[in-house]
């Protein structure tokens, strides 16, 4: 067994929401330990005074001092863990502000998370298990060209991607909606394998993300069991040969949405989430549903149309369909619901979690979503910037994992 | 008498309380209830998701789960209080329950209550900690008709 990685817990709230057992689960199920900075209170009360930010609650003095402490090296922690209350405003500035000068000031990897009582290890697992392949696998993560023959998987909430690659070029690709998840997952390959004319036997070595990633991991006795946060950045600057250097990706999926700001390839900070599914893929499978089209006639009807015209901005997927359909019924055009439906989700993402990391240029979109291009479009004019494409966006996952399992081929 | 305290974790205030001849309610004694029962397990201070819920008696649902959360242990010993003294702008050392928000609600709650209140500031010095205490002193000894310890 590999030492435990440590992950310092800077928190307000987490013990009296009653949820600090979840993140200690959420940590132990991914071989790390979370644990509490200790500091003299001679070290709070100068660490809070120097930090300058005048906040009123004890907890978040405390907080400001334990990031002070893992900032000027006097306790060692290999990643943080930054969480307040959901709701609460003066929690929020804290976890922003300790998040960005954390990242600025030292090389620990962080992620912030604002719970409530219902928060389990279950929605904090994939966070959790981001931090420590940063921290474990940065050697792995290190990787910019892939070698030999390998398979990716991504097992997603919607979809299931497969990529075999040989030799640093994509030979094979599959796709398929996600139903039962071992069974897509095998055919996927099977329409991946077939395309890159070769047999399973082959392939040197297997990488899985997603979802479903630990179940196909067994299934198909993958090299490589990797949380989509890391793999996804990795596969996102491959693609788009933006391996070193800065760049924000963003992935827009079927159940949540990721926001990661990388730095050569290694994820700095992250955000993991989507509060309701109005700020998501799925509402745009709905409303191209509602419109009668096909999801890939989404995109091009929205370059047409004009997102202003439609008010619709609501977190809620049964709210945003009500405003399509008051929209529809009042005679105004599809061009413009689609356009309205891309702006809507664009802006959700930009306003609940693009917020809470700092956008690097250049900005990469990837997954399914990235195929639509009003939404890409919404989401260029948001943050008023070009964003890219990458070739094969939508195997992002796939990609790279396909990408790092080569690193097992020798066994790395 | 039961007197609740303000911060609900100092343990000099709840001493003082004692020593005079009244019942502290204080921080320990949910968490120490919380703590000795037996069949789950919720480290470290055997709060639950169930305690924030509990909280809502006293917060809406829309007020952080971390303040319903310290309502859950506050909020029954300010129901049960005869009376409470309350030391503001105190040291960390002295006592803290963490939460500003917390804090507020927790100081409104107690005055609607309209039972005695002896408000207090902490003390800067040595001089001034003679006062604070002598005040302590008197306010708990009249709660008594005026009777000593």
């Amino acid at each position: 067994m590999t030492t435990p990685v440590r992950i310092a817990q800077l928190s307000c709230g987490s013990e009296y929401s009653g949820i600090q057992k979840e993140i200690n689960d959420a940590a132990a199920a991914v071989n790390a330990e979370v644990f509490f900075p200790d500091l003299t209170l001679a070290d709070i009360r100068r660490s809070y005074g120097e930090f300058g930010l005048d906040v009123r609650s004890g907890d978040l003095k405390l907080q400001i001092a334990r990031a002070k402490a893992l900032v000027e090296g006097r306790v060692d922690a290999d990643a943080v863990f930054i969480a307040t209350c959901f709701r609460c405003a003066e929690g929020a500035i804290v976890r922003n502000e300790l998040r960005r000068y954390i990242l600025h000031n030292s090389q620990l990897p962080v992620v912030s998370y604002s719970f409530t009582e219902r928060t389990t290890s279950g929605t904090l697992l994939t966070r959790m298990e981001a931090l420590t392949t940063i921290a474990r696998r940065r050697a792995l993560l290190a990787r910019e060209v892939q070698e030999g023959t390998t398979l990716g998987v991504d097992s997603g909430s919607s979809t299931t991607k497969a990529v075999v690659m040989k030799d640093n070029e994509i030979i094979g690709t599959g796709w398929l909606p996600t139903i039962e998840v071992l069974k897509s997952a095998d055919d996927a390959i099977d329409i991946a394998l077939k395309e890159a004319g070769i047999e399973r036997d082959a392939v040197e070595a297997v990488g899985t993300t997603g979802y479903g990633r630990f179940l196909v991991g067994s299934h198909i006795g993958a090299d490589l069991v990797q949380e989509e946060l890391t793999t996804n950045s990795k596969g996102a600057v491959y693609l788009a040969d933006r391996q070193r250097g800065d760049s924000t990706v963003i992935d827009i999926g079927g159940m949540d949405n990721k926001a990661i700001s990388v730095s050569d390839g290694i994820p700095g900070t992250f955000t993991m989430g989507g509060i309701c599914a109005g700020a998501s893929g799925r509402f745009l499978e709905m409303t191209a549903k509602r419109l009668g089209i096909a999801i890939t006639e989404l995109g091009p009807l929205a370059m047409k149309g004009l997102s202003e015209n439609v008010p619709m901005n609501s977190y809620c997927i049964v709210f945003g369909t009500q405003s399509l359909v008051n929209a529809l019924a009042t005679g105004t055009s599809p061009e413009d619901v689609a356009a309205a439906a891309c702006h809507s989700v664009a802006e959700q993402v930009f306003e609940q979690q693009l917020q809470e990391i700092d956008i690097r240029e250049p900005v990469i979109m990837v997954g399914g979503t990235s195929l639509i291009e009003g939404l890409v479009y919404a989401m260029g004019q948001l943050l008023q910037t070009e964003v890219l494409v990458p070739p094969h966006s939508q195997y992002i996952g796939a990609v790279g994992s396909a990408l790092l399992a080569s690193g097992f081929i020798r066994g790395e | 008498m039961k007197i609740f305290l303000y911060p609900a974790t100092s343990l000099i205030l709840s001493d003082l309380v004692e020593r005079w001849g009244h019942e502290p309610l204080s921080a320990a004694l949910p968490i120490r209830e919380r703590i000795q029962t037996a069949g789950f397990e919720s480290p470290p201070l055997q709060i639950t998701p169930d305690d924030p819920k509990r909280g809502l008696r006293y917060a809406a649902v829309e007020v952080p789960s971390g303040i319903r959360g310290r309502m859950a242990l506050y909020g029954p010993l300010i129901e049960e209080a005869e009376a409470a003294v309350i030391i503001t702008d105190a040291d960390l050392a002295f006592g803290c329950m963490g939460c500003a928000r917390t804090n507020e609600l927790i100081l409104y709650l107690i005055r609607e209550r309209e039972i005695p209140v002896l408000d207090l500031t902490y003390p800067k010095n040595e001089e001034e900690g003679v006062v604070f205490v002598g005040a302590i002193r008197k306010f708990l000894a009249d709660l008594n008709g005026g009777g000593g310890e």
